[in-house]
């Protein structure tokens, strides 16, 4: 914030909507100024060199005739002017991101927790309740915390609008937070809640591309919570064979199954339920309620042959609740 | 242009400008090429490698463009996409942008350069070439058994646990570091032990600070990323710990070894190709270099901070707070030395003649484009701006202004610059320069809009996007297929010229550097008799000959003789 002085406010947002997404939260501020600070030193040497360029390449264009004039080869005044004058404004650049960096990094001490964990190619965000969610769901106006992991490869969350982005690795936790706050009104009313792209941004395999959610800002904390309660109810307000569908889009098995038959990566659901599969191992086993509940929990258990070993597991991530309405979802897929 | 003077008559005034026995014909047949020690005709060698590797690098990238017209799916398969970005950043890197100036160029012009027969080992300088050809086999191999879809840093875990042919093009890479090697090592003997009496170190032509420089990085920084590739194929290979965390490995530490050496060589890329414009723009702007010692010794500060700078790759990896911000700071002083640079080239071009060869077009455009590269990476360096930007179109932007606006840029002047001395033919300087022109619109048009696809949201990588941006993408897109058709008539003209060019004289341009004083093409031997060297930046002791249509030393131009005074420094 205290970056402001650099530029004229005015100057500063109608540039700021040609560069960047509108300003979703706290940090957003602090990093365009710094952008744009170092945007108009930048500005100033490109074309102060390429000013200079140019007018010598008319000036002392080559004429029959007149030959190069011999000048000095060197001038210690010269060569230390442009030396130390850029020197210290990178010392300034360095220092206006680094005061900003350390607020952007230090979760503040009272802030709302959400466990994430990212795994190819979805996005699953724990809600303290224990519910999960393929959407980051947050309040407006309040500090949020995402403690983060990584069930396979590295990943990266990015929120465009929020300017702030941290890797998502396997075997250890990382943390990102932020505040969302109100985008300006100048284009008419907000309406809530707010939605921003949230997505991977670091290349993580075949469906990197789609590893694209979006985060959902509601206006207040009670709204947030209702929807959280309501969430999380999902069995009361819905029968198992749609709760089963809401799982199968929300935790991503969508992106190997389908449903009509086609192969993606895994087999697909169309008629697998009390159909005979054969495995890897060359054994054999018909596909009723146990075997897809052993696929879920313990998918390296039994691979059905021709298909690699690729599926995460989701213990831990689905209640019995849960798995008995997918099961109930696949047995409707005829 | 006159006829090129017959240089078998002795009686001639003149420096000999052309020998019907040349390098390029001494001996026949393709062993006398493929087993042959000689300099130049492994630079040639490389210089067609590089070139097919180019080509073939470049179709990817057309092919990459065409697919992101459209937001959706339209030719490739994700897969497709995928394998063919990874295949582009391999071939564009390790086979095309690392071996382009030195190997190919700095191995014709070192040692011409430095009046010396040859460079220090011979056979171990064609060893590197075939050590290139490996490389770029094991290369086609990946791309033969399955492809490779990890992106050209191979990060882990993806890289462990991916089925594509990671081992066999970390072969390739290990082969091709082996490469790089040699070439430094034999850069920095030939340099240290083959100067010529005159020639001290800080009379040595820019070019070969830059090279020296090159070399240092080259042989210091490679064997750690052959070391990171060994154990890579070790871990995949085994199933040992060591970047998977799934086996008690860390996949961050991959990250530190591999810009250990990665980052200090994007050096090795840029810093020749700084060589290259000192060159060009000091003879085409007849002007004696401003600020020799400082764009030397920037070249070593380059080298040396280079090495420190790496972590700046990793802001969001999760390494601690502290390191981020020490890196941060380093990073900055990286820039400084670049920034010298740029004014002193700058300054070069005051009050000089300047002449719009297309080699010197090349050098505009490079100033012009690297300013672009070199000021978009203190937004990356910057610590709260790099959080948004790191892994985004805007790191694309700018290393793409960087390494092909730049040292690519660099390459193709010092091609037009030295191709007369390489092949002794003068190529069409009308098509030189469109071609020249098409390449910088070209590429302005393809990689600015991605600066701002960038800071706007669009990550790296992506097959797919959000569809506020395709307009940027098809910006993008058109630029690439100009650039595409640039470069294939800029190769077009230099090709024509070997067939149908005029005869060029030993120095076209008005060089005052030991390589134009041998004839052009030169012999075998490059010299009769040791050359005695002096400030190779005195353009004054070279002056235009209408008959030969090149410069000759001005104690030689009969009818001048006395009204030219040639400058006392040059008489070393
Ligand atoms: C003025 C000097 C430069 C500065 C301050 C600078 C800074 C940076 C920074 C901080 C990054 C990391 C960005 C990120 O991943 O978030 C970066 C990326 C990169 N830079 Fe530079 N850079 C400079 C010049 C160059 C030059 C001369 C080259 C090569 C010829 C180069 C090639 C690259 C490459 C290849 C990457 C990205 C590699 C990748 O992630 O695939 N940079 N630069
Ligand atoms: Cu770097």
């Amino acid at each position: 914030m205290q970056m402001k002085l650099f530029i004229p406010e005015l100057l500063a947002n109608t540039v700021a909507g040609f560069w960047f997404p509108s300003q979703g939260s706290t940090v957003a501020e602090s990093v365009d100024s710094v952008y744009f600070f170092i945007l108009w030193v930048c500005t100033f040497f490109f074309v102060l060199i390429v000013g200079l360029m140019l007018l010598f390449m008319v000036k002392y264009r080559h004429r029959p005739g007149v030959e190069a004039e011999k000048t000095v080869t060197h001038n210690l005044t010269l060569e230390l002017s442009w030396s130390v004058i850029p020197t210290l404004l990178t010392i300034v650049m360095f220092w206006i991101g680094f005061t900003s960096y350390l607020d952007m990094r230090t979760p503040p001490a009272a802030s709302y927790q959400i466990d994430v964990v990212a795994k190819k190619w979805v996005w699953a965000f724990k809600y303290p309740n224990g519910w999960i969610e393929s959407e980051l769901h947050i309040p407006l106006d309040e500090n949020v915390t995402l403690t983060m992991a990584s069930d396979d490869v590295i990943h990266s969350l990015w929120i465009p609008a929020f300017r702030t982005k941290m890797d998502v690795v396997p075997g250890r936790y990382t943390q990102e937070w932020f505040k969302a706050i109100p985008p300006s009104d100048e284009d008419g009313p907000v309406k809530y809640p707010l939605e921003y792209p949230l997505m991977c941004s670091e290349y993580c395999g075949t469906k990197h591309s789609e590893m694209v959610t979006k985060v959902v800002v509601h206006e207040t904390r009670g709204d947030f919570d209702k929807w959280l309660q309501n969430a999380a109810d999902i069995h009361k307000n819905k029968t198992p064979i749609e709760a089963g569908e809401y799982f199968y889009k929300s935790r991503g098995c969508i992106l190997c199954h389908s449903l009509d038959g086609s192969i993606i990566k895994g087999p697909s659901f169309k008629g697998l339920f009390g159909s005979e599969r054969t495995f890897a191992d060359g054994t054999t086993g018909i596909a009723n309620e146990n075997y897809i509940r052993q696929s879920i929990l313990e998918p390296q258990a039994k691979v059905v042959a021709n298909f690699p070993p690729v599926m995460p597991t989701f213990k831990g991530q689905l209640t019995d609740q849960d798995i008995t309405a997918i099961i109930r979802f696949i047995e409707a897929q005829k | 242009m006159a006829t090129v003077v017959d240089s078998s008559n002795p009686k001639s005034d003149f420096p000999i400008q052309y020998r019907e026995l040349n390098y390029l014909n001494c001996t026949k047949g393709w062993k006398s090429w493929f087993f042959t020690l000689d300099h130049k005709r492994i630079g040639i060698m490389y210089l067609i490698g590089v070139t097919v590797a180019f080509f073939l690098g470049g179709l990817f990238a057309v092919l990459l463009r065409t697919e992101l017209l459209s937001p959706e799916k339209m030719f490739l398969s994700a897969d497709g996409y995928n394998q063919m970005f990874t295949l582009h950043g391999a071939i564009m890197t390790f086979l095309v942008i690392i071996p382009g100036v030195p190997a190919a160029i700095g191995n014709i012009i070192l040692p011409v350069m430095l009046g010396a027969k040859d460079v220090a080992f011979p056979r171990m300088n064609l060893g590197s070439f075939y050590l290139w050809m490996a490389g770029a086999a094991f290369f086609l191999a990946a791309l033969a058994l399955g492809g490779l879809d990890t992106g050209w840093t191979f990060y882990t875990p993806y890289s462990v646990t991916t089925g594509t042919a990671v081992r066999t093009a970390l072969l390739g890479v290990f082969i091709l570091g082996f490469s790089s090697i040699f070439t430094g090592l034999n850069f920095i003997v030939t340099i240290h032990t083959m100067r010529p009496p005159g020639m001290t170190w800080f009379k040595m032509p820019l070019f070969l600070w830059a090279l020296y420089a090159t070399a240092l990085i080259q042989v210091l920084a490679t064997p750690v990323l052959g070391i990171t590739g060994l154990l890579l194929i070790v871990e995949k290979t085994f199933e040992i710990g060591i970047f998977d965390p799934r086996l008690g490995g860390d996949p961050v530490l991959f990250q530190h070894f591999f810009w250990f050496y990665s980052h200090p060589a994007v050096y090795v890329m840029i810093l020749p190709a700084m060589g290259v414009i000192s060159e060009v723009i000091a003879v085409h702007s007849r002007k004696h270099i401003f600020g020799y010692r400082f764009i030397a010794y920037s070249s070593i500060a380059i080298a040396v901070f280079g090495f420190l700078v790496w972590g700046h790759h990793m802001f969001v990896s999760g390494q601690s707070k502290v390191v981020a911000v020490v890196f941060s700071a380093i990073t900055f002083s990286v820039s400084i030395p670049s920034a010298i640079k740029v004014f002193n080239w700058l300054t070069t071009m005051y009050k000089g003649s300047i002449r719009f060869t297309t080699a010197m077009c090349y050098a505009l455009a490079f100033l012009f484009i690297f300013s672009i590269g070199g000021l978009t990476g203190l937004f990356l360096a910057t610590l709260a701006t790099d959080i948004h930007l790191h892994d985004t179109y805007f790191v694309v932007a700018h290393f793409h202004y960087v390494m092909m606006g730049s040292s690519l840029v660099g390459l193709f002047a010092a091609v037009h610059h030295w191709w007369p001395k390489m092949t002794g033919k003068m190529f069409n300087e009308f098509w030189g320069r469109i071609a020249c022109l098409g390449v910088f619109l070209g590429f302005n048009l393809t990689f600015f809009p991605q600066f701002l696809l960038g800071t706007r949201g669009m990550p790296r990588r992506y097959y797919t996007y959000l569809p506020e941006f395709q307009n940027l993408h098809v910006m993008s897109t058109c630029g690439a297929y100009l650039l595409g058709l640039s470069s294939a008539l800029m190769a077009a003209t230099l090709i024509y010229s070997v067939y149908r060019g005029k005869l060029a004289p030993a120095n076209p341009w008005g060089g005052a550097s030991l390589e134009w004083q041998c004839s052009s093409p030169p012999p075998h031997n490059n010299f009769d008799h040791p050359p005695l060297a002096g400030d190779p930046y005195v353009m004054e002791s070279v002056v235009y000959n209408e008959e030969i249509g090149g410069y000759v030393p001005v104690e030689c131009q009969g009818a001048n003789k006395g009204s030219v005074t040639a400058s006392g420094d040059n008489e070393a």
